[in-house]
């Protein structure tokens, strides 16, 4: 027993000094992210941070960044935002001015990226984020910001196609769709809300129910009764987790059919753990699903890409990866990409790099508009069947059919 | 403005609907009630408004939550947050309510607003901010082609809520503890001089308190959900309760609590829900203005 632990000791510290070895070959490319590490963003911030490690590892096992014939590992400077606006934007300016970072990755929610967007604008700094959705980043006119998720008016959108074909799929046209909305009174929800009404003002469908849900929602047995005497055909429904858990609840308790109903935040309120057969054929919008079938040369498929990640992160063995961390470590290759084809270090030329960005990742399409957001990924709609999440939209990359209509 | 007539307008196309938001609104208006007995008689014996009612309510549907993660039956859940909420109760009075009993109605108020804080910050800490409910799995009665529907859990939820009520009627009304309270709320001088321990009263109430908010936080956790920061728009409404139905008046208490269930329901079904809890507030305005004129006419003060 003795014996074997001395000799793994022995190989640990001898791969030691061979990766340091590897590494030393190699020059470093330094990047800088305030990240939440305490805080009320934390479980989500230290997603995000292990992504981007994961991702580093990845690009170095494979050879590194190939920068004009010359090769670079990413070296990342973290530093604990806790989760405070004011705070992320003096560690921004911190890892600029004092050490000197010129490339950046981004921290946790779109508050948080809303705080240090305009730090790094400032110093042109390219900054690619992967955890702010909100579309208010992006009408700011920043040069230098570039997101890889999907925007949050785009959550639940696909819903509203997907109701459009659905319609169609029965001889009706999608104007015939009648739309229920019901969202809470935040930046994020109204994002959802102007989405799903833009698209749905596109088909010609009809809103018949329009209602802000309360901060303090705990009941909303009154839009549910409206729901039941119109009749809606779409009911998309967006208020964090309790939105979800108190929609879940009662539209079993008041027997509500409509034909397809979506929602935000279903994992994070655990409806399938804690309600059961109720929450079965609801639609829950994710940015990312380990069942999708994209793939790339250097994570393979998303599939791969989380059974590798388990295994380089052991504390995820027993859940599913979170969709944050996937979508980390793309931003971490988004930049590998834009170094190699920008063949320069010159900051400059890795932003335009990266704005010319268009790659197939594991974790979706990346392609950035002027704007700076990423307009090539659809948000990912998953049912709920027999309680687990089977991706049913977009069709081209599902592995399930959507059961429909609702029962 | 549409949407507004559209609302009122379903209300005479659909004459049965009037029937089920009055329901709705009986049966959240019945804990209401409960949280509101529970202040007035805080406020009534020892002239403290507590601030942090609210959270008492949603620190006993939490011990709930917690016995049902850990295997409890749910119905247990409502005894157990009583007794619970009662020792924690009895910890906060000699904590921090014995210190400002006798202080004037600022530092009351101040006082219980921090505690307010602290608790759902504690909450927030122990158990995360999801919100929470427990699953009776009960099945729902539908009557009316559907229409009205009454999950077999409210009705629990409801029907425990008036035997918590009624206990502690009979309580109030018969037991020597009870007259030792109304005692002490008529006159706390005169009842220390007739031998009466008005600091066990005291303590005894505040525990009181706390034990029926706590029972009704366990009831609604196992009708709709909870989260740490809720605690407010409980404490809004029992103080909505209590300053339009006046202290000490345990019928005008339940009565006010079933009301402005109701009209909450009204109002969230014409203008929206986000406007519910406004619709408590603009009650809240209306019963004070009213209160005002009244006292005006009669040539009395404002106590």
């Amino acid at each position: 027993m003795k014996k074997y632990s001395l000799l793994s000791i022995l190989m640990a510290m001898a791969s030691l000094l061979f990766t340091q070895a590897a590494v030393a070959a190699c020059g470093e490319i330094v990047v800088g992210s305030a990240i939440s590490l305490t805080g009320k963003y934390a479980t989500n911030g230290i997603h995000a941070k292990n992504g981007y490690e994961y991702a580093i590892q990845k690009i170095r096992d494979a050879g590194g960044v190939m920068v004009d014939g010359k090769c670079y590992n990413f070296k990342v400077i973290y530093y604990d935002d806790e989760s405070k606006g004011d705070r992320g934007a003096t560690l921004a300016e911190r890892l600029i001015s004092q050490d000197k970072v010129q490339y950046m990755l981004g921290p946790y929610s779109s508050g948080m990226t809303k705080a240090i967007a305009p730090v790094s604008e400032k110093y042109q700094i390219p900054m690619v984020e992967a955890e702010g959705a909100s579309r208010s980043l992006f009408n700011k006119g920043y040069r230098y910001l570039f997101a890889v998720l999907s925007t949050s008016e785009q959550y639940l959108a696909s819903a509203v196609t997907l109701a459009a074909e659905m319609a169609e799929s029965e001889g009706k046209s999608p104007s015939s769709v009648k739309v229920a909305i019901a969202v809470e009174n935040d930046p994020f929800s109204l994002d959802i809300r102007a989405g799903v009404s833009e698209d749905a003002a596109k088909y010609g469908m009809k809103v018949i129910i329009d209602e802000q849900l309360p901060r303090d929602l705990s009941d909303m047995s009154s839009i549910l009764t409206k729901v039941k005497l119109l009749k809606p055909d779409l009911l998309i429904v967006s208020g964090h987790s309790k939105g979800a858990s108190t929609a879940v609840r009662q539209m079993e308790e008041q027997n509500i059919k409509v034909p397809m109903i979506a929602l935000t935040h279903c994992e994070a309120a655990d409806v399938t753990g804690n309600f059961g057969k109720a929450a079965d054929d609801i639609l829950c919008s994710t940015q990312w699903a380990e069942t999708l079938s994209y793939k790339d040369p250097l994570f393979g498929s998303a599939a791969e890409y989380e059974q590798d990640f388990k295994k380089a992160f052991p504390e995820y063995k027993d859940k599913a990866v979170p969709y944050q961390i996937a979508q980390a470590s793309a931003a971490v290759y988004v930049f590998k990409d834009a170094f190699e084809r920008a063949g320069s270090l010159d900051k400059e030329k890795v932003r335009d790099a990266i704005a010319a960005t268009d790659l197939m990742t594991f974790y979706g399409p990346i392609k950035f508009s002027d704007a700076g957001n990423n307009i090539a990924k659809p948000m990912v709609l998953r049912q709920i069947q027999n309680g687990e999440y089977n991706v049913v939209a977009p069709s081209k990359f599902a592995s399930h059919k959507l059961n429909w209509p609702r029962n | 403005m549409d949407q507004i007539l559209g609302n009122i307008g379903l209300l005479f196309e659909f004459p049965i609907v009037n029937l089920k938001i009055v329901l709705d609104g009986v049966m959240v208006g019945a804990l209401f009630a409960l949280a509101a007995y529970g202040l007035a008689l805080v406020w009534g014996v020892m002239n403290v408004k507590n601030l942090a009612q609210g959270d008492f309510v949603i620190a006993g549907g939490y011990v709930s939550w917690w016995l049902v993660q850990h295997g409890f039956p749910a119905l247990l859940g409502v005894p157990i947050a009583f007794v619970v909420m009662w020792g924690i109760g009895w910890v906060i009075y000699k904590l921090v309510i014995s210190r400002v009993i006798e202080r004037d109605l600022f530092t009351s108020l101040l006082a219980t607003f921090g505690l307010a804080i602290m608790m759902a910050q504690i909450m927030n800490l122990m158990f995360g901010s999801d919100t929470q409910s427990v699953d009776l799995g009960y099945p729902t009665l539908h009557f009316f082609d559907g229409f009205i529907d009454l999950p077999i859990a409210k009705l629990i939820g409801v029907l425990m809520a008036s035997v918590l009520a009624a206990g502690v009627i009979i309580f109030m009304k018969s037991s020597r503890m009870g007259q030792a309270i109304r005692a002490t709320a008529q006159d706390a001088r005169a009842a220390r001089v007739l031998g009466i321990d008005t600091e066990k009263v005291y303590a005894f109430t505040f525990s009181l308190n706390s034990a029926i908010c706590g029972a009704a936080g366990a009831i609604i956790v196992m009708v709709w959900v909870i989260q740490p920061f809720y605690g407010i728009s409980y404490s809004i409404r029992a103080f909505v309760i209590v300053t339009a139905a006046g202290l000490g008046n345990l019928p005008g208490v339940i009565a006010a609590g079933l009301g402005i269930g109701a009209l909450e329901q009204y109002g969230s079904h014409i203008f929206g829900i986000g406007y519910q809890q406004a619709v408590a507030v603009m009650l809240l305005l209306a019963v004070l203005l009213y209160r005002l004129i009244q006292q005006r006419r009669n040539r009395q003060v404002l106590k």
